[in-house]
């Protein structure tokens, strides 16, 4: 198949053209902006027909988003850092009021001191509040995640919102071969959006009423269950997709790297898992089991797939590219209570804030720290 | 006195002599104060978009009073999001009507309260018009935030107690003018804004009317009185409504293509004096002679500037 060498962000625009969204509220900020820039030139020269919505702020991009998908439109949004801040409180809203919609976050670190470089810290901090969240490793897998995001998404079992998560800088700014679909193959994947309920003066309703505490859980009940039901949805679209375009990424939950016969493993979200192979193949060559699991969805989190993952697993160190502030690693807390009936040592790693890069190195450590017996928690500098 | 049964008082389809409609689409039973002057603009201009309109409504005291889950007061499709984004839900539910070719036909009307519209969503309001999207935008202005208890927002007037402009001893009520909305939002550049109230009802279904029929973004700016918050009795809506435009409190004007027009004018002889208005209220009660005084002429020199760009284009028109 021929592949154009494309940057990420101009990736994930060609999957929004073919995805055919509708409306695209956007508001720039590094290191995002190339996906507006290219969907307003998409537009601009009539290969897209879609409204872009120039909206003030990210908290209207969100709230546009809300409108538009009420009113049953595919709808896209991108943004990083700051501004999915700004966002946070359309979050909640648009997972209750069960809207399906894709939004890219090209992730970046979270002021102060400000820095526009890469860590998890924004869309990791935003993880409770009912958005499927999908990170991704490659250019390709970013452009892939977006139109497996609309398929998982809009389906009935599911209809939550879906991020796709995508290291700033180190992708979104990154030239990469990728294989670009054909429209034709699109659209037999992912059908047309038929929302399930419309703003329509045809047929009336309500949308987000008032609820008091009688009704209120019933809601937050009935959105866990779209978050259970979307892991079987996930890895649907994922194995679908696979047939379809002939790649897939692992299971669509969790893709484990040479985990086959792995005594040792290090476990992380996004590009730091292309570093962590590197690191692996290294090791194998020195006879060392090593293995990587790559965690692609964050929410819902997998735990029977990590469980079984680290069945033989004597040692695992998970890396955070993000810190809850006075607790620890958010990735390595959720590790931890998916397996804390198995009997393992798991190490804790802060690495790469704000755009700290994350070497072979550090992963050479983390691996030698396993195999030391080392019980770690400690920073990557 | 004649005594109306129930069967005989006009329901459904049809219109009564002066031509409203008896179709209610915000339905009663809903949660308001008694008396509440906003739900009652509220039904009105939704009465007189008939329909085939779409609700947008920023959180506060009527989207709280209407939707109770799982019930609702209304009989058109209506959304809420946040207490600042409709205008930005809007934005949004208007590209994607044209996307979809369902745009014709459809009213688009936004409402939100003073603290919606004046303060938190002003910035998403300017940027919804500033880019040109077909609605009507309707702030129902109780001159404070009712929902959360009756503090000042920037639609409080001069010198009004509130819950946190409290009439104390060392300052007497909120200190600031308030923020001229309807002016700021006709700087904008559209072609249609305007000031309406209870005072007069087939001049509100007029206006709505027009600002619907206007294709771009329209400005309504409803006073509605809140007896709760005013500390007015619960049957002083209408009473209000009145002397607040006899006071010259409440201008009634359209700024339409840039020219303001009074449509109920009064001249400074025939005005009541604003004491009037004031002593209807107990946010005023605190005020001295003095204070009176001020806001009289507060309130005059307010008229007078309206007065002075009467029929002038004084506002560009950009869309
Ligand atoms: C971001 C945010 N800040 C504060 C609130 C709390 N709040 C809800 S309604 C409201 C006041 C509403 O005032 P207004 O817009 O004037 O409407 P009213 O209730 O007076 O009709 C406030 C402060 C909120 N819901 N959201
Ligand atoms: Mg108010």
């Amino acid at each position: 198949m021929a592949k154009t060498v494309v940057e990420a962000s101009h990736a994930v625009a060609e999957a929004v053209k073919l995805c055919k969204v509708e409306v695209c509220p956007m508001y720039p900020i590094t290191p995002s902006t190339h996906i507006p820039e290219t969907i307003s030139e998409f537009v601009a020269d009539g290969e897209l027909k879609s409204a872009m919505i120039n909206v003030e702020s990210e908290h209207s991009a969100a709230s546009a988003v809300v409108g538009a998908a009420a009113a049953g439109s595919r709808t896209f949004t991108a943004t990083s850092s700051q501004g999915l801040a700004l966002m946070f409180e359309i979050l909640p809203i648009t997972s209750g009021m069960r809207l399906p919609t894709v939004m890219a976050v090209a992730n970046r670190a979270l002021s102060a001191p400000i820095s526009i470089w890469n860590d998890h810290s924004d869309a990791v901090s935003a993880r409770d509040q009912g958005w499927i969240q999908l990170w991704v490793e490659s250019s390709q897998e970013a452009l892939d995640s977006v139109i497996q995001g609309y398929k998982i998404s809009e389906d009935r079992k599911v209809q939550l919102p879906v991020m796709v998560c995508f290291d700033g800088f180190t992708l979104t700014h990154v030239f990469e071969p990728v294989d670009i679909p054909s429209q034709q193959k699109v659209d037999s994947f992912l059908p047309k959006f038929r929302a399930s309920h419309v703003l329509d003066p045809k047929k009336p309703l309500t949308m987000g009423p008032i609820g008091f505490p009688n009704s209120f859980m019933h809601f937050k009940e009935q959105q866990q269950e779209a978050m259970i039901n979307s892991i079987d949805v996930i890895k649907k679209a994922n194995k679908e997709f696979g047939t379809a375009f002939g790649r897939k990424y692992g299971s669509g939950l969790v893709d484990l790297y040479k985990m086959g016969d792995a005594e040792y493993a290090v476990m992380g979200m996004g590009t730091l898992c292309g570093t962590a192979r590197v690191a692996v193949d290294k090791l194998r060559k020195q006879g060392k089991k090593a293995g990587l699991i790559k965690l692609r969805s964050l929410r819902p989190f997998p735990k029977k797939e990590l469980q079984s993952a680290i069945k033989n697993l004597n040692a695992l160190a998970v890396i955070d590219r993000h810190i809850s502030l006075g607790q620890e690693g958010p990735l390595f807390t959720d590790v931890r209570s998916a397996v804390y009936c198995n009997d393992i040592t798991i190490n804790s790693y802060i690495a790469g804030l704000g755009g700290r890069d994350i070497t072979i190195k550090h992963f050479e450590k983390a691996f030698a720290d396993l195999e030391a017996g080392k019980q770690k928690g400690e920073w990557l500098f | 006195m004649v005594v109306l049964n129930k069967a005989s008082a006009p329901k459904g389809k049809g219109r009564d002599i002066k031509g409203l409609p008896y179709e209610e689409y915000f339905a009663s039973g809903h949660r308001a104060c008694a008396g509440c002057g906003e739900a009652l603009m509220v039904r009105h201009i939704v009465k007189a978009a008939g329909p085939n309109s779409i609700a947008v409504m920023s959180t506060g005291c009527m989207e709280v009073v209407s939707t109770p889950y799982p019930q609702t007061a209304w009989k058109i499709p209506w959304i809420h999001g946040a207490f600042e984004n409709n205008s930005a839900i809007a934005s949004g539910i208007d590209a994607a009507l044209k996307m979809q070719g369902r745009r014709e036909g459809t009213n688009l009307l936004v409402f939100g309260g003073d603290g919606a519209s004046f303060d938190i969503g002003f910035g998403a309001l300017s940027g919804a018009i500033e880019r040109g999207h077909k609605f009507t935008y309707v702030c129902t202005d109780n001159e404070a935030y009712m929902n959360t208890g009756v503090q000042r927002s920037g639609a409080t007037p001069f010198l009004a107690s509130t819950t946190t402009s409290p009439a104390g001893k060392a300052v007497h009520g909120k200190q600031e003018p308030k923020k001229p909305l309807p002016l700021i939002v006709a700087s904008h550049g559209l072609r249609y804004v305007a000031t309406a109230s209870a005072s007069n009802i087939y001049d509100l279904h007029a206006k709505v009317k027009k600002a619907l029929a206007t294709d771009h973004t329209s400005f309504i700016h409803a006073y509605s009185v809140c007896p709760v918050g005013w500390h007015s009795k619960s049957d002083s809506a209408i009473t209000l409504s009145k002397l607040a435009v006899q006071t010259r409190v409440f201008p009634m004007y359209e700024i339409e293509n840039g020219i303001l027009k009074f449509t109920q004018k009064v001249e400074r002889e025939k005005a009541t004096p604003v004491l009037e208005y004031l002593k209807l209220q107990g946010r005023f009660k605190h005020l001295s002679e003095v204070e009176v005084k001020q806001i009289q002429e507060y309130v005059d020199a307010r008229y007078e500037f309206l007065l002075g760009i009467e029929g002038k284009k004084a506002f560009d028109v950009l869309y």
